[in-house]
């Protein structure tokens, strides 16, 4: 029974802790504080629900004790500070007035949560540790599964929280939703720390411990948080699409012995029809509020809407690959203007090499090879085993084998992905001829 | 972690109380909030409903009503969640509003674990180490 309860606490802090947090950090105005505040709570429910069990509102109970501490974090502070002691005046009063308390933080528990992902990803943190605060405040996670699902030990990331929380109060960071031009960096911020946590768990193989493909989840459910919670935003929608319909295909991008199959080779039966749907209907959403959006900010006639951003692009060409019930079926010129878009919007090499793979599918290997030769020079490319992979593969459909092979080899000693390097070295062997090379390690 | 709900109840215990729909809207939308419900949907009468059976190497087509009084599946929900007790406790709530509201209700969320590639791979593991012994 106690193993029960443990566990039920843990799937109610799940729920709970982040609207929790958020509501917290208001009124205290430190997302230390306020964390450290719900995290006495959950001490409190530790200690209790064992004996009583889960109270029918948990949520409520959770923010009972977390109250009366943040009513004496104010006892202790409304001596040095005069702004404190206004709120903890504001805050005891509105305690009287309102015996829920609960129910008065939902009101303002989607702006609060908002403000909780604007500060868990402030840019005066570093990337990593804008990952981890964000999947301990708002994806509710541990610091012991953030530690397994980035395979790092748990001090590592205890130590990142700790220092965010130290960071944001040195700096001061008003716990706030960033307004005007600050708004587009801060955005980009978040749907980047969300991006980051998704692609961790995607590119991990099903081999692979299962908290990395779970990121996956994790960063889905944050991405549909935030369009809840922005819903005039193109970009997050644009972002949720991608994701989406990523996540569509895991079922099909894994072989039976944990072997990488690549898109054209999978199985669109085993695509998520369903994450597919939400990933169209996400990039509709993203679409009809960019031209709303542009609608709205309209001053004079023939004033063209904003062009998609980075994330709507990708969901675009990820759309185009689940639209298409076959290989065959595909709209690559479609996906070549999209690249184009794309290339002048976020230009680097890593975009280019996917342009020259759509330009080859439609003008032919020859076209493609062309671009990606011009890249073959670039030094961010140098050790990015998709480069000889793509070339490779141009070269192999020209018939150029031996070039092919040499650059599949090349491939294969640049993956980090074990299951990777066996598949390019399946294809090298492929372009010898009958040859046998030596067995590879 | 995927998990099918699957709401079941007889089928002859009336409309629900308007409190109830609206309790449930308002929990089905926190969910969605909450980015964990990814489909959900309510199940018309099995009187309208056909069964397509095959038994004893004969198939059968039979257009409903059904004469069994057993419990039938009336709504269902898709979510996706950490862990199986985050499933327990979101079908708790979901009771709970049942318990609330309609008293006189019976009925039961079954919660359902939807295998994804990972629990695939489990399962035949499971399945070969089972034949192997």
């Amino acid at each position: 029974m106690t193993a029960d309860t443990h566990r039920a606490i843990d799937a109610v802090w799940r729920i709970e802790s982040p609207r929790l947090i958020a509501g917290l950090a208001r009124i205290v105005r430190d997302v230390g504080i306020a964390e450290d505040l719900a995290q006495d709570a959950l001490v409190a429910a530790l200690e209790q629900w064992p004996k009583s069990g889960v109270p029918d509102n948990p949520g409520a109970w959770l923010m009972a004790p977390a109250k009366h501490r943040a009513i004496d974090y104010f006892r202790r502070t409304a001596l040095l500070d005069r702004k404190h002691e206004e709120l903890a005046r504001e805050f005891a009063t509105r305690e009287m007035v309102v015996p829920d308390f609960h129910a008065a933080l939902d009101d303002n528990v989607g702006d609060d949560l908002l403000r909780l992902v604007f500060v868990s990803c402030h840019p005066v943190l570093s990337t990593e540790t804008r990952v981890a605060l964000t999947l301990r405040l708002l994806g509710g996670l541990t610091t012991a599964e953030i530690a397994r699902a980035f395979l790092v030990p748990e001090v590592t990331i205890a130590q990142r929280i700790v220092r965010a929380k130290r960071t944001l109060a040195e700096k001061r960071v008003p716990f706030e939703v960033p307004r005007g031009p600050e708004l587009a960096a801060r955005l980009s911020s978040v749907l980047e720390v969300i991006y980051l946590v998704f692609n961790e768990g995607y590119s991990a193989t099903a081999g692979d411990d299962w908290m990395r493909p779970a990121l996956c989840e994790d960063a889905l459910r944050l991405g549909r948080i935030l369009a809840e919670l922005a819903p005039r935003e193109p970009e997050v929608h644009g972002l949720v699409a991608l994701m989406e319909i990523q996540a569509s295909r895991s079922r099909a991008r894994v072989g039976p012995s944990g072997e990488p199959i690549l898109l054209f080779d999978q199985n669109r039966a085993r695509w998520d029809q369903l994450l597919i749907h939400r990933g169209l209907a996400a990039l509709a959403r993203s679409e009809s509020v960019r031209s709303e959006n542009a609608h709205a900010e309209r001053l004079g006639a023939g004033c063209a809407s904003s062009p998609p951003g980075p994330y709507a692009l990708q969901a675009a060409i990820a759309a185009c690959h689940a639209r298409a019930r076959t290989p065959e079926e595909t709209d690559w010129e479609q996906i070549v203007v999209h690249y184009g878009e794309l290339a002048r919007l976020t230009p680097s090499s890593v975009v280019e090499l996917n342009r020259a793979v759509a330009i080859a599918m439609v003008f032919g290997p020859a076209a493609g090879l062309e671009l990606v030769d011009a890249l073959t020079s670039e030094p961010s490319l140098e050790s990015y085993h998709l480069l000889p992979s793509v070339r490779g593969d141009l070269l192999e459909k020209l018939g150029r084998k031996d070039e092919a092979r040499a650059e599949f080899e090349r491939a294969a000693g640049l993956t980090k992905n074990t299951r990777e390097r066996d598949l390019l070295i399946v294809r090298a062997r492929g372009c010898s001829g009958g040859k046998v090379l030596s067995k590879p390690q | 972690m995927k998990f099918m709900m699957l709401v079941k109840h007889a089928e002859n215990q009336g409309p629900p109380p308007k409190e109830l729909m609206d309790a449930m809207a308002i929990l089905s939308e926190e969910s969605v909030k909450a980015g964990t419900m990814i489909a959900n949907g309510g199940l018309a009468p099995t009187a309208n409903s056909t069964r397509v059976r095959v038994s004893k190497g004969k198939l059968t087509v039979k257009d409903g009503p059904f004469t069994e009084a057993k419990e039938m599946i009336g709504g269902f929900a898709q979510f996706e969640l950490k862990s199986k007790e985050e499933a327990i406790e979101g079908a708790v709530r979901f009771m709970e509003l049942h318990k609330k509201y309609w008293p006189e209700w019976e009925g039961e969320t079954e919660i359902r674990q939807i295998f994804g590639p990972e629990d695939f791979a489990q399962c035949m593991n499971e399945r070969s180490a089972a034949v192997a012994r």
